[in-house]
């Protein structure tokens, strides 16, 4: 593609390493820097970079094939190789797309909810936590995943923790977080270990080879499997262990809310993806079982139980945050179904729902930053005096809902599709039910935003106060995204296939070539 | 310029015009959307319908979303007729309300004209869901602006329409699942989903007992509206069954059911509007009869009676606006003796109530006589007999009633301005299209040219036949006898506020009898199933109100502790699932 001749050289060979190891370094120097608004700048300028590394890779993996990249000149599976393909590209961008447009949001959200000490080592958190994230996704080492996620799980739960400025429930909140944080990754290295029992190697194509040859139907893989399926079900809030998110959701700074909703869970449903389909297999009797009767179950429970729980949330965020828990279980439904269909079902809403949900949030916290609004009622009147962010939000909760000609359609068009090529009725009669539940809990807040007059102090109603230009921009590039690509899906299905065909290829057979890129 | 046009919708046209409007703050710049865009949306269809060799199908405007083929733009005999019509109504309802200065009515008109539009060039069962919810959605807000009282009637409306937009979805995912195509084409009812989404379609056209958001709604609306709402979603219906549910034996009956039962009701309705809406859901039950027939004569005289009904029911309505919109009121007891100060506007109404009638040379005359005969040629003797009482009962409602009582008489004193004068034009125009399309010398072959099926030489039917021209005017004068018999005896249910059901005994003492027992037993039974449902959902609602609230055990901040035995629990599942399987 021609496209990839713009790129010059050391993006497509160093691009993967630079990816990771470019926040991390901003990081450090960030927290050193005297001034908010140069932290802001180093922040927003990494990360732009990020989209413009990520967006190489993509297209370097769309059309020449994945990219193996070899840590410091050591091969895997001796050194840490980063392994990129249709799977995890989409994956990176959208995290760079996401953390680019929250950082441009952050200049006036951070100012006003985070003291002026903390604000430029907020930023550097915040780039550790974009590069933990990035990390996760990049990385082909299963030991590297877990010191990924841990680096982007502690920043994060510094993260939640500086939300105590606004509400100091963040901090028990963030403690809940980091308890139940710690216990998945914790659960998640103990399947590591198990696996590295088996098989002596902590590269991933290397594992998955040597499951394959052996040790398929050994007690110690079958150990691994559950404790790395329960550890990234807790990361990425499966239902029912969902528990510490809408704390976490409700109470963060509200730009980094929109982050965390955006990428956080979805980055540990792509390390589930890769580990039940690559390492793991499907064709193994206890990996199929465990995908239809455990986590399509879940998932469709989760979705039910989290939507009703919405419904009778009074905190916007969490309200926003329980539809989490629903869409994950939309997604982890796709994964369950284990089709080609499914997959692409699951992986387009991951796409989708970022791109929403990240809208939603980011509106939120718009109209905090205006009226100091968190609870439902006090959304009265926002249509007049907040109309074009309320506009982005109702056109974001629309998608949500599935509205034809939004994203929020086309992916549950997909799974709906994908349930009835199963005979799954089931499973079309829920993604139906939870959507009318998905109308409830947003319609009661748009009805609110647009039925309802503006309070008034004293005897004059609330006059029209706009968020600022910089909120309204990333909301409204999101907004519009969730609209164009509803549309025209075929850029975002053709990711979606891309990845599921990486998936459907299944586990890596072909001993590790050494020295290859 | 046809190329470009031929690449997607002109539905496009009008929804982006729609949603312009919606936006748009200057009243003049509305009102020319409102007349311009389906002006425009008329220009395009045309060109692409003459340039594309007329009688081929002419496909365009194909997306492609999560492997989906949608067909936006099929443009052949049948939805070009409908298109044109309806684009035809959407300029006549734009003139009807250029005095009408509320965003929300330019807007949703124009975007539920679009959705008509484009629900009749859909080519695949999902694009058909999709604008049939679109409008849905859009005439949702049309009904409410008739004020307080259409507030609980557009919920209704909407529940009763977003149901049959989910039953035909379930019904073409079931119907595309197994068959592997999601054309709409002929679908039939032993089809997989085809009663799923022949229930939906007979929701939309108003089959009975599930017609009553037909009378509930279009009457509470605005002056404007109820002329706008009358169009298309009914009609859009019909195009729905003729495309896939021509020559269905059972609509044969319920065509003719629904053509009967509504004549009882609009005979002793006071609101002249709803009169209307009685009689709107009669003439449904024609063109659902002539579906059930599925004959070539018998499908054109549908497609025929479509274009004229939307002409004179949307005259009608017109007119009735028209005194609502000067006297304040449509009900028959307070109206009266009006032709003294509006001359226009009852001779638009007598022209629109003779089209209905079918009088010869008057609209209705030469595409009912089409239906009428086609069932006639199918032996169905029963049937037509039940289309010729209803054809005698649409004259006494709707051709004597209403502007019998509205305009002569006795008087009620009042003495309102003629109407505005861009609703005259907007009459006017509707009256001469209604006389043209009869005109036995030049019109009428217009008419007949347009329908989906050409017939030529021995099988093309003439309705101006003396035979055909005798029976109709002795159909007509029996009815009008009728009338004055019963006017003069004081056995015609006079005009009363109160909508009364059992007070004629001559009248259907038994049919009126078995009704009212019905609806007494039917209030009662409604109380105590409303009582029931109210105890249940209240109940059921209190129950998850403690499971799902913020207050509940499910939503308290979990203590980590207790969220850690969890974790616990969930690897012991999947370890005894995982040495299990």
């Amino acid at each position: 593609m021609e496209l990839l001749s713009y790129f010059p050289e050391w993006v497509l060979t160093h691009g993967p390493a630079l990816l990771v190891v470019l926040p991390l370094l901003v990081a450090v120097i960030t927290a050193l820097l005297p001034s908010e608004k140069i932290a802001w700048l180093a922040t927003i300028l990494t990360a732009a970079m990020s989209i413009f590394l990520s967006v190489g890779a993509l297209q370097y993996v769309l059309s020449v094939g994945p990219i193996n990249y070899a840590m410091g000149g050591w091969e895997p599976p001796l050194g840490i190789g980063y392994h990129i393909d249709g799977l995890n590209a989409p994956v990176l961008l959208l995290i760079s797309a996401v953390a680019f447009l929250c950082t441009l949001y952050a200049l006036p959200s951070v100012v006003a909810e985070v003291e002026p000490k903390k604000r430029a080592p907020f930023y550097a958190a915040f780039l550790v936590s974009l590069a933990g994230l990035l990390g996760i996704v990049a990385t082909g080492d299963a030991f590297n995943v877990f010191v990924f996620l841990e680096v982007s799980s502690i920043s994060t739960y510094v993260l939640v923790g500086m939300g105590a400025s606004r509400d100091r429930r963040a901090l028990a909140s963030a403690y809940n977080y980091l308890i139940m944080g710690s216990i998945g990754a914790t659960f998640f290295v103990i399947g590591i270990g198990f696996l590295y029992m088996q098989t002596g190697t902590l590269n991933m194509l290397d594992m998955a080879q040597i499951l394959q040859q052996n040790g398929a139907e050994s007690r110690v893989t079958k150990l691994g499997f559950a404790f790395v399926v329960i550890g990234l079900g807790l990361k990425l809030a499966m239902f029912p262990l969902h528990t510490w998110l809408p704390g976490a959701y409700a109470y963060a700074p509200s730009f980094f809310t929109a982050f965390l909703a955006a990428t956080a869970t979805k980055a540990a449903l792509y390390l589930l993806l890769r580990f039940v389909f690559t390492v793991f297999d499907v064709d193994w009797g206890y990996v199929a079982g465990s995908l239809t009767y455990l986590i399509a179950v879940l998932a469709v429970i989760g979705m039910l139980a989290a939507s009703l729980q919405a419904i009778f949330q009074k905190d916007i965020r969490r309200v926003l945050a329980y539809s989490s828990v629903a869409q994950v279980g939309y997604m982890l439904l796709g994964i369950g179904m284990a089709t080609t269909l499914g997959l692409t079902g699951g992986y387009l809403h991951l796409i989708n729902h970022a791109m929403i949900k990240g809208a939603l949030f980011l509106a939120v916290g718009a109209f905090w930053y205006r009226f100091g609004i968190t609870q439902v009622a006090d959304m009265r009147g926002l249509g007049k005096t907040m109309p074009w962010t309320t506009a982005g939000f109702t056109i974001a909760g629309l998608s949500l809902i599935g509205v034809p000609g939004t994203v929020g359609f086309v992916s549950k068009l997909t799974l709906v599709r994908a349930a009835a090529e199963n005979e799954w009725w089931w499973a079309v009669a829920m993604i139906a039910l939870t959507s009318i539940l998905a109308i409830i809990y947003l319609g009661r807040l748009i009805e609110c935003a647009y039925f309802h007059a503006p309070p008034k102090y004293g005897a004059v109603p609330a006059k029209r106060n706009e968020a600022p230009l910089m909120m309204l921009i990333p909301l409204w590039v999101l907004a519009i995204s969730a609209i164009v690509f509803g549309i025209n899906a075929e850029w975002t299905t053709s990711l979606a296939e891309a990845a599921v065909r990486v998936l459907d290829a299944g586990p890596n057979t072909m001993p590790l070539i050494k020295g290859g890129h | 310029m046809i190329e470009f046009f031929s690449t997607f919708s002109p539905a496009f046209i009008l929804i982006a015009a729609g949603v312009f409007a919606a936006f748009f703050p200057l009243h003049h710049g509305r009102k020319i959307l409102m007349i311009g865009a389906p002006a425009l949306a008329l220009a395009a269809t045309a060109s692409i319908f003459f340039d594309s060799q007329s009688g081929s199908e002419f496909i365009g405007g194909v997306y492609n979303v999560a492997g989906l083929e949608l067909t936006t733009l099929r443009i052949d005999h049948m939805s070009f007729l409908w298109a044109l019509i309806f684009c035809i109504a959407g300029v006549l309802n734009g003139i009807y309300a250029l005095h009408e200065k509320c965003k929300i009515t330019d807007s949703s008109a124009l975007i539920y004209t679009g959705a008509g539009l484009g629900a009749v060039f859909a080519g695949d069962l999902i694009t058909l869901f999709i604008f049939w919810e679109l409008l849905a959605l859009s005439s949702v807000f049309i009904v409410w602006r008739g004020g307080e009282k259409a507030y609980p009637a557009g919920m209704r409306y909407l529940g009763m329409h977003i149901l049959s937009g989910v039953l035909l979805l379930a019904g073409a995912v079931i119907y595309g699942r197994s068959t592997g195509n999601y054309d709409f084409n002929n679908i039939g009812i032993d089809a997989p989903g085809g009663k799923l989404m022949l229930a939906a379609m007979g929701i939309k056209a108003g089959f009975p007992l599930l017609h009553n958001w037909i009378q509930d709604a279009y009457p509470k609306s605005s002056v404007t509206g109820t002329v706008i709402l009358s169009v298309f979603t009914t009609k859009l219906a019909i195009y729905a069954l003729a495309r896939g549910f021509a020559g269905t034996e059972l609509l044969i009956y319920v065509g003719a059911i629904m053509t009967v039962f509504p004549v009882f009701f609009a005979v002793l309705e006071n609101d002249l509007r709803k009169v209307l809406s009685y009689s709107l859901n009669n003439q449904l039950g024609f063109m659902v009869c002539g579906i059930g027939i599925g004959s070539t004569l018998a499908l054109n005289g549908v497609a025929a009676h479509v274009v004229v009904d939307i002409l004179f029911k949307g005259l009608l309505f017109m007119s009735m606006g028209a005194v609502l919109h000067r006297v304040g009121t449509a009900k028959a007891s307070e109206l009266g003796g009006l032709f003294r100060t509006m001359p226009l506007t009852t001779l638009f109404c007598l022209v629109g109530a003779g089209s209905i009638s079918a009088f010869p040379m008057m609209g209705g005359f030469v595409s009912k006589s089409m239906i009428i005969a086609a069932v006639f040629e199918e032996h169905h003797y029963i049937v037509f007999a039940m289309l010729l009482f209803a054809s005698a009962g649409v004259l006494e409602h709707s051709g004597i009633k209403v502007p019998y009582f509205a305009f002569f008489a006795h008087d009620s004193g009042k003495r309102p301005q003629e109407a505005p004068w861009n609703m005259l034009v907007a009459m006017g125009c509707a009256a001469f299209l209604c006389l043209f399309f009869a005109f036995p010398w030049g019109g009428v072959q217009i008419l007949y040219n347009l329908l989906p099926s050409e017939v030529a030489g021995e099988a093309a039917f003439h309705p101006y036949t003396p035979d055909h021209v005798i029976f109709q005017m002795q159909l007509l004068m029996g009815a009008m006898l009728a009338f004055n018999l019963l006017k003069k005896r004081g056995l015609y249910p006079p005009e009363r506020r109160a909508q009364i059901l059992d007070f004629d005994w001559t009248y259907r003492k038994l049919g009126l009898g078995l009704l009212s027992w019905g609806n007494q037993i039917w209030t009662r039974l409604g109380a105590q199933i409303t009582h029931m449902a109210k105890r249940f959902f209240g109940a059921a609602e209190r129950r998850f109100y403690y499971l799902f609230s913020p207050a509940s055990a499910l939503s308290q901040d979990a203590p980590s502790g207790l969220a850690a035995i969890l974790t616990a629990v969930m690897l012991a599942a999947i370890l005894f699932a995982v040495y299990l399987l």
